[in-house]
């Protein structure tokens, strides 16, 4: 397990790098929530989650949403990496073809559109029925924002979820508490997430998000977890590793400029 | 024939579709009024009753819809796309989720219930999203067959509006629902009266009273709202007069959308918008509000002859 341990911190690092690379190259994007998920995704889609990224229709295969859609650095560097789609067509991002600015449903491994916040939890929950109608062992994973939780939509589908005890379903609240505008608890506090969601009939765990053990378990807890769907908060830093983009609002959605890049790449790759 | 309401036309098209264990139907805690209650309760593993949340609605079913299923999501017309217009867009539309919203309970004929109930820019709004086809039948043969058409016939997002009223059945079992394919109910040499849903029955009483001074009209039903029967519109316009009436806002409904082919085809006719007159209504019943806001038989009469130059 420590070899596979250090495996993940690996691809995570070179997600995070990847995520500054096509931020910079595109001139825009999203780095500081890419950064603070990249660990989550990490064990997500290089331990925990079966897929087939030659088959993407897979019918059995595990779901995984990006409700929190802008952090399209990630999830397409994610992606490619994984063999859904060469990695050659990441130099298009954002530019003219499938690797829109938001995930494009066009793409193999986006299973729905997303980019409006709010959405990604009902349209999971609703993967998630027909799996149970189905009668297959599929799971669907949720990744949302903590600022998006100030969407009512997304307690409308956590009252859903538990409704119909959909215990194939794993919400998973990346808690960077940074939101574009502001710290998220400036903004509309949000706090405490656990208590609410436990409140509205899940099972909730909190964990540190850029711990991989603490990540590996909580999925596997979650996935232990029946008749309620599970919510992992996962407190995480946005802009992780990068010294000047940690919990800074500003880099919610700004590309870094060359020189911005370069340290942002030195500090990673010494961490 | 026995009247019947459109709505319970869709609840025969989900029975008739029930056997499908592809289709699903979900409804947003008024399943009473909208009639999914009875595919309900006959495939209840295959009904889900969101509760008061359209927009959970919406993305639910577009989840399921990615999963295989046709998902009908069902809810009164003003809550169902008012509401959750960013999640058509989003998580059906763009998506190409296979969701049919069904949205009951249309326009002023709705009457008692007033403004909040009265759903007067739904057409323009589903219209205006990328994707969606919309459809209005007239009555419940129609609104069955159309239910019909959209799980058997047509991959993709639809919107299919249905009223509260119970109505005349004009079609019998033999009709046809044809997407894009207007029927002409009646012809007439002088004018032309296009319309839909609840509205052909007042277009077929206008044309009736003009009939009895002289002036033959046609009524057609375009039921199919986009894509719109072009042809259809183009043999109107050979009257010389064009009147659409629609229980909806007079910008971005029925009267629009055939404006546009108009006006884009050159024809020289004509035209006269016949709706709501971008303002709110009030409680009372459809007959009455019908009359005060220049919905009725009368009002699509007067149109045709300002139209047809009597």
């Amino acid at each position: 397990m420590g070899a596979r341990l250090e495996e993940l911190r690996e691809k995570a690092r070179q997600l995070r790098i990847s995520s500054l690379m096509l931020a910079h190259q595109a001139g825009s994007g999203h780095p500081g929530g890419s950064l603070s998920a990249a660990d989550i995704l990490a064990v997500l889609f290089y331990h925990h989650m079966k897929y087939d990224a030659k088959r993407p229709d897979w019918p059995d295969r595990d779901r995984f949403i990006l409700s929190k859609g802008h952090c399209t650095p990630l999830l397409y560097s994610v992606l490619s990496d994984a063999g859904f789609f060469p990695k050659e067509e990441l130099a298009t991002y954002r530019r003219l073809g499938r690797l829109t600015g938001h995930p494009n449903p066009k793409l193999p491994g986006v299973e729905i559109a997303t980019g409006s916040l709010g959405q990604g939890l009902s349209v999971g929950h609703g993967m998630a029925l027909a799996g149970k109608l189905d009668k297959k062992d599929y799971r669907v994973y949720v990744l949302l924002g903590d600022g998006e939780l100030q969407e009512g939509s997304v307690w409308e589908a956590a009252m859903s979820a538990s409704h119909y005890k959909s215990d194939n379903l794993t919400a998973i609240v990346d808690n960077n508490r940074v939101a574009q505008d502001n710290m998220t608890a400036q903004l509309k506090g949000i706090e405490p997430v656990d208590k609410k969601f436990e409140a509205f009939g899940w099972h909730a765990i909190r964990i540190n998000g850029h711990d991989i053990p603490s990540i590996i378990d909580a999925l596997e807890e979650a996935a232990e977890t029946k008749g309620k769907p599970t919510v992992i908060v996962a407190d995480t830093i946005k802009g992780k590793g990068v010294s000047f983009m940690e919990n800074q609002p500003k880099w919610h959605g700004k590309a870094p400029n060359d020189e911005q890049l370069k340290q942002a790449v030195g500090e990673l790759q010494n961490a | 024939m026995p009247k019947a309401g459109t709505r319970d036309g869709y609840a025969n098209g989900l029975l008739k579709l029930g056997s499908d264990s592809r289709v699903v139907v979900l409804d947003a805690g008024v399943s009473d009024s909208t009639r999914t209650q009875k595919f309900g309760e006959k495939y209840p593993e295959r009904f889900f009753n969101m509760g008061i949340s359209e927009q959970d609605m919406v993305g639910t079913a577009a989840g399921l819809a990615k999963c295989g299923k046709i998902a009908f999501a069902t809810s009164f017309a003003p809550f169902l796309m008012g509401r959750t217009q960013d999640h058509q867009l989003v998580s059906v539309c763009y998506s190409e989720a296979n969701v049919k919203l069904v949205g009951t309970h249309n326009g002023l004929a709705v009457g008692e219930d007033g403004p909040t109930a009265q759903s007067p820019n739904d057409i323009a709004m589903a219209r205006a999203m990328p994707t969606m086809i919309v459809i209005c039948p007239v009555d419940a043969v129609e609104a069955e067959k159309a239910t019909i058409f959209l799980a058997e016939k047509h991959k993709g997002p639809a919107y299919l509006r249905l009223g509260r009223p119970d109505v005349e059945t004009l079609y019998d079992d033999s009709y046809n629902f044809e997407l894009g394919k207007a029927s002409f109910l009646k012809n007439g040499k002088d004018g032309a009266i296009i319309a839909c849903g609840v509205m052909v029955y007042e277009s077929l009483k206008a044309a009736e009273k003009l009939g009895q001074e002289g002036i033959g009209v046609s009524v057609i039903n375009m039921s199919s709202i986009k894509p719109i029967d072009r042809e259809a519109i183009r043999k109107a316009a050979g009257t010389g007069a064009i009147v659409t009436a629609e229980d909806h806002n007079i910008y971005g409904g029925l009267g629009s959308a055939v404006a546009e082919v108009i006006a884009e085809e050159g024809l020289d006719v004509e035209f006269k918008i016949i709706g709501i007159k971008d303002r709110f209504a009030e409680s009372d019943t459809q007959e009455v509000l019908f009359r005060k806001y220049g919905l009725d038989a009368e009002a699509i009469a007067a149109a045709v002859k300002k139209a047809v130059g009597h």
